[in-house]
């Protein structure tokens, strides 16, 4: 026998003993037996740190979760004088702050000497087991509920026997039903099929993904001899089902109103230069672009707060945008009133400049813009729906733009006088208002929108020199579909075509979609030429 | 009226245009295959080719002032047309390939056997057929716009509506043709052709002869045009373009010419592209590129509109531009392209004919 392994032999023999010391640790002080578990850590093979692990969670010593949840993160390290958890991965480029394990005192741990405490899967799956028997007993009902959850998936007698001690005492009346729960799913599979059958029953009405994989085999004759336990998984998983098809539904429309939200921001300042000026804008979606470009230069400038800058952006991007705007009309679009197709022609030459300028200076390379923190993730409403945070923040941003141009468009003088020269313009003169000036005012208020809209999207795509071009053609759909001037049929205008858009993609893949979404238009134009909502009255006439 | 009155029509630029082709017919091919390569006056095959294309993009810049000049309606998307008709040609030449394709399959073009297509889908029966493939060219841009201008004009849509929807149908067609499933190359579109009517595209004679007759189908469709244009046709769609409601009220159904306008003018696209397909060697779905329709418009513009003969002027300034640009200069060629946008409808509305017209009054 050679030496190695007699040694080894000798440890594993002294970690056997200590494990089985823990299992008599209501005699032993449980500071010392902790404290032993723990420093046998480092040196234990994956089947004995599966033991120590075990052990310590028996002994419910207090400084055993932080431990155990550390060792499951890859945070625990040892050296030659003790084992230290770690604050953070110490990839990061920050030295972590160090603490003891056993007295979580903050410990100074010196660079290179210490090792990790390596983890497998399995001890993994151990380890999140032992982390959820802790939070069972957490004071926090919350935690609990999480802990319960936790452990659902794969229950063996301990922790069966662990749930039902917490059932019988626990005073919070969501987590003995988390436990019912939990009970249920492990019940589906004994052999009396009485108690299956009750088992369903417990679980009828709950929506989650385990109940649906653990019920739904039980509707197959092959898993399940009786009849009245088949009819009764069925009628679960036909419920489960029923729900899922409601929040596909759902999420259809979620992810249709978002992309209608894109729309609507694209086109919304179209709408006011198009649809209230008559103006045919084809740099429009340059304005976005450059409104884009607002935004990654923000961040270039503010490295350290992504946030912040995307908050200062949305101002910057209304100004940078709004000013070329202002010099568009004053250089370009007042020589052309009254004759839109060569304004048409005029505006497309200068997008195609600003998309040269952006190459020159920016080089033809698409540049990608961070996401802060608050609008990256998934907010879980239950198992079979989620939102990501970022499709949301486009909703609720175009709502508030749109609301804030409505303000200005129906409650301040610009707006006022906006309307007026719109409808008519001789009188409006008349009366005394400066047209040109409004007439440059308006249409930089489209255009700064444009800006505003380019911000949203630099969170959705790379921001790119040809960023524009690809909403040029949507904007206006948008925009004649709803009805020229006016703002509101812009607004659901967008939204339906975002929401027919994503209704179609399943059936006919993203690009039909879109073909299936213009040649539609197209024929919906021709039946109503003035759109969904077109003017009325004399105003009609103005243009 | 008799055919000399038809040549006359044009006025003198209309002269000069003619006079132009007939030069080009014959300048061209004794320059090309009458001097040895290396002769001081010899013209390079390259230039041969290059000047084909201008003259299909000519064509095509006629139809567009055809429709534009003469009758008001601003097509944005009349490229769709030109690359319908390149398309149909594209599919001849495709079929000619037989068995010379990289796979050697007689029956499938290349990107079909390379997409495991078992057989020929039924659309592209025929094109084996130089008659059917040449009738194509015509009734695919014909049909389309018929039915586009059915819809369009009986329903009133018109002036920036029915530019922007016009845009909307060739990015609508430039999406489904970059679909593989489409059948028609994806994004590579149709290209490696071999042949036309057996006669080898590498070959000089070819060139010159396709040459030649982009020369004869643009000096026809010139002359079809100015027929049209001075015809009591013509007379109608001049009154309904300046004055479109008068016109209805006094009886005529305003939509029937624009209808029969608009279709002529697509099928006379459908002809350029069927000619700059085999000059250029390939079709793919970027010609269907809103972009490019804007372009076209632009070489209209810039030639100025409403004479024919200044269209294809326009065509053939802005690509020799172009040409010139992106080789000297590429990165100046966008700021270049969109100054002259904005430059034209600034200051030369009347376009590059319009002033000469212009210098020529003023010193007589």
């Amino acid at each position: 026998m050679n030496r190695p392994l007699l040694h080894s032999m000798h440890r594993c023999m002294a970690v056997w003993a200590l494990v089985l010391l823990a299992g008599l640790a209501h005699a032993a002080p449980p500071d010392a037996a902790y404290a032993e578990a723990v420093q046998a850590l480092p040196e234990a093979s994956f089947r004995e740190k599966a033991a120590l692990v075990a052990a310590l969670v028996t002994q419910g010593h207090p400084n055993a979760r932080p431990l155990l949840a550390a060792m499951l993160d890859n945070r625990l390290y040892a050296d030659d004088r003790g084992v230290f958890i770690a604050d953070a991965d110490t990839t990061a480029d920050a030295e972590p702050v160090w603490r003891d394990a056993l007295t979580l005192n903050p410990a100074d741990v010196s660079l290179g000497s210490r090792d990790r405490i390596r983890t497998n899967n399995s001890l993994r799956a151990a380890l999140k087991v032992g982390l959820a028997q802790f939070d069972l007993v957490d004071p926090d009902a919350k935690v609990r509920i999480a802990a319960v959850r936790e452990l659902s998936g794969d229950l063996d007698d301990d922790v069966l026997a662990l749930l039902r001690a917490q059932q019988a005492t626990d005073d919070a009346a969501a987590v003995r039903r988390e436990i019912d729960i939990a009970l249920a799913v492990y019940q589906l599979k004994d052999d009396d099929p009485a108690l299956r059958l009750a088992a369903i029953e417990v679980l009828d009405g709950e929506q989650r993904n385990l109940v649906y994989n653990r019920v739904k085999p039980l509707t197959d004759p092959a898993h399940e001899p009786d009849a009245a336990v088949r009819a009764a998984a069925s009628r679960v998983v036909a419920g489960i089902d029923g729900w899922r098809e409601i929040y596909g539904a759902l999420e259809t429309l979620f992810f249709g109103l978002s992309l209608g939200s894109v729309l609507v921001l694209a086109a919304i300042g179209l709408a006011i230069s198009f649809g209230v000026m008559g103006v045919i804008n084809m740099a429009h979606g340059e304005l976005i672009m450059l409104g884009a470009y607002t935004t990654y230069v923000m961040q270039l400038l503010l490295p350290n707060h992504i946030g912040l800058a995307l908050v200062l952006a949305v101002p910057a991007a209304f100004l940078v945008s709004g000013l070329v705007g202002v010099a568009i009309e004053r250089g370009i679009i007042r020589f052309l009133y009254g004759r839109p197709l060569e304004t048409l022609l005029a505006t497309f030459g200068l997008s195609l400049i600003l998309q040269q300028v952006v190459r020159s200076i920016f080089s033809p390379l698409n540049r990608s813009v961070t996401s802060p923190d608050w609008m990256q993730g998934l907010w879980q409403i239950n198992d079979l729906f989620s939102v990501t945070y970022n499709r949301l923040a486009i909703i609720l941003f175009m709502l508030v733009v749109f609301a804030l141009l409505l303000l200005v468009m129906n409650r301040t003088s610009l707006g006022l006088k906006v309307r007026a020269v719109s409808q008519n313009r001789a009188m409006a003169k008349a009366m005394g208002v400066r047209t040109a000036r409004v007439d440059a005012l308006t249409f930089g208020l489209g255009s700064g929108i444009a800006g505003i809209a380019g911000v949203a999207l630099s969170q959705l795509t790379n921001v790119g020199p040809n960023l524009g071009q690809a909403y040029i053609v949507d904007s206006f759909m948008v925009v004649v579909f709803g009805g020229v001037g006016n703002l509101w049929g812009t607004l659901i205008s967008g939204l339906s075509l975002g929401v027919l858009n994503k209704l179609l993609e399943p059936a006919a893949g993203a690009v039909m979609a879109k073909i299936l979404v213009l040649i539609g238009l197209i024929l919906f134009i021709q039946r109503r030429p003035k759109g969904l909502f077109p003017q009325k009255g004399r105003a009609a006439e103005g243009h | 009226m008799t055919p000399r009155s038809l040549l006359m029509r044009g006025g003198r630029g209309g002269a000069i245009f003619l006079a132009v082709m007939a030069l080009l017919a014959v300048v061209v091919p004794v320059l090309n295959l009458g001097l040895a390569p290396d002769a001081a006056l010899h013209l390079p095959d390259y230039w041969v080719t290059l000047l084909g294309k201008y003259l299909s993009y000519a064509l095509l810049a006629i139809a567009i002032d055809l429709i534009w000049g003469y009758c008001g309606i601003l097509s944005l998307g009349h490229t769709a047309f030109f690359a319908l008709g390149g398309y149909a040609m594209g599919m001849y030449l495709m079929r000619q390939i037989g068995t010379r394709g990289m796979y050697g399959n007689a029956e499938l073009p290349d990107f079909m056997v390379f997409l495991n297509w078992e057989a020929l889908p039924w659309y592209w029966w025929g094109f084996d057929q130089f008659w059917f493939a040449m009738l194509m060219v015509l009734l695919a841009p014909g049909v389309l716009a018929f039915a586009f201008g059915w819809l369009a004009f009986r329903s009133r849509v018109g002036g920036v509506y029915l530019s922007i929807i016009t845009q909307a149908l060739t990015y609508a067609l430039m999406l489904a043709f970059f679909r593989n499933e489409m059948g028609f190359g994806g994004n590579n579109g149709l290209t490696d052709f071999k042949d036309i009517l057996g006669y080898s595209l590498q070959s000089q004679h070819t060139r010159v002869g396709l040459f030649l007759a982009t020369v004869v189908a643009l000096t026809l469709g010139y002359l079809a045009c100015r027929y049209i244009t001075g015809s009591r046709f013509g007379r109608i769609i001049e009154a309904i373009r300046d004055a479109e409601s008068r016109t209805r009220f006094i009886g005529y159904r305003v939509e029937y010419y624009k209808l029969a306008l608009f279709t002529f003018s697509a099928m006379l696209a459908g002809i350029a592209g069927a000619l700059y397909v085999p000059q250029v060697g390939i079709i793919n779905p970027g010609e269907f590129s809103p972009i490019n329709s804007i372009e076209a418009v632009v070489w209209v513009a810039v030639g100025g509109r409403g004479t024919l003969y200044g269209a294809a002027l326009g065509a053939g300034i802005v690509n020799y531009a172009k040409t010139w640009f992106t080789t000297a200069f590429p990165e100046i060629w966008l700021y270049a392209l969109g100054a002259l946008f904005v430059a034209v409808t600034l200051a030369l509305p009347r376009g590059v004919v319009g002033l000469l017209a212009r210098r020529k009054g003023g010193t007589a």
